[in-house]
């Protein structure tokens, strides 16, 4: 159980951009691993250990089937978590491209500061 | 579904009672430091188009107090609702840092607001003529990032979602 603390908490595990996607990508239902490797485009490699961090936290089951291996999403409680990272992410990637603008503007008025 | 441009805010927890947000900015470090502490600056840009900011009270003094307020605006709900939020700050490192508290003025019951306060922390580095911006939120325990997440969904984050998801492909 003495694991570290950046795999083993479920908000870190699914902080990671990538494996987000992974969990988007296993929203609709139960994938093999190779649906998984093609749906988000990154190697067979990244992808078990993007897998295996998930399963740590109990984000994602596994279930072999021949010789495959099926993942699916595991149970509502990753849901709030995963939803609220986005949209708080979100939030900072809007606020930051308003504050782009203002940057801009900012810019354009150079020195020139005859208004105040 | 996955933003791939570079300019969307890198959020990362680096520990269990901590956030971590990162961006990039084309421009010099005192013009970005300026739009973050100037009152009719933040105004235009950290309501995050879900509505209108009414208050940006900024005392950028140690010991001093910000507020900021923003009337959201979704199409679900009939009534505007307003959120809060305010702090003190902690320590101020003109054009390079700022360490303030934050407290979300709509925490839920039972949470006291030294439970529910974050110590937030922005750097802001320039190379090169372009500025990032990093902010740190340290929340008192798990627990009580635990709670800043409910109480953020409680706040109708989810509501703005879509809004957001529409704004973000338009941005190419």
């Amino acid at each position: 159980m003495a694991r570290a603390a950046t795999t083993t908490d479920a908000f870190n595990a699914v902080a990671e951009p990538r494996r987000r996607q992974i969990l988007d990508v296993l929203a609709d239902g139960e994938l093999p691993v190779n649906d998984v490797v093609r749906l988000v485009g990154l190697s067979q490699p990244q992808v078990s250990k993007h897998l295996r961090v998930l399963r740590e936290v109990d984000a994602v089951d596994v279930r072999e089937d021949g010789r495959q291996r099926f993942y699916r999403l595991n149970g509502e409680a990753l849901k709030p978590i995963h939803d609220w990272i986005k949209s708080y992410e979100q939030t900072w990637t809007e606020r930051f491209d308003r504050l782009d603008t203002v940057l801009e503007d900012l810019q354009k008025e150079g020195g020139n500061d005859r208004d105040e | 579904m996955t933003v791939t441009s570079s300019r969307s805010a890198e959020l990362t927890l680096p520990a269990d009672d901590q956030i971590l947000i990162k961006r990039e900015f084309d421009a010099p470090k005192e013009l970005v430091y300026k739009a973050f502490t100037t009152p009719e600056l933040v105004k235009r840009w950290w309501h995050a188009k879900r509505g209108e900011m009414t208050v940006a009270d900024i005392d950028l003094r140690v010991g001093g107090k910000w507020r900021y307020l923003m009337v959201l605006q979704c199409d679900d709900m009939s009534e505007a609702m307003e959120v809060g939020f305010h702090g003190e700050y902690l320590e101020i490192v003109p054009g390079e840092r700022i360490v303030s508290t934050e407290i979300y003025e709509g925490l839920p019951q039972g949470v006291s607001e030294e439970e529910g306060a974050t110590v937030n922390t922005a750097t802001f580095t320039e190379e090169r003529g372009r500025t990032t911006i990093t902010i740190l939120i340290q929340a008192p325990s798990k627990a009580a990032r635990d709670a800043i997440i409910d109480s953020g969904m409680e706040a109708g984050l989810q509501d703005a979602l879509d809004l957001l998801e529409e704004t973000a492909k338009s941005l190419g």
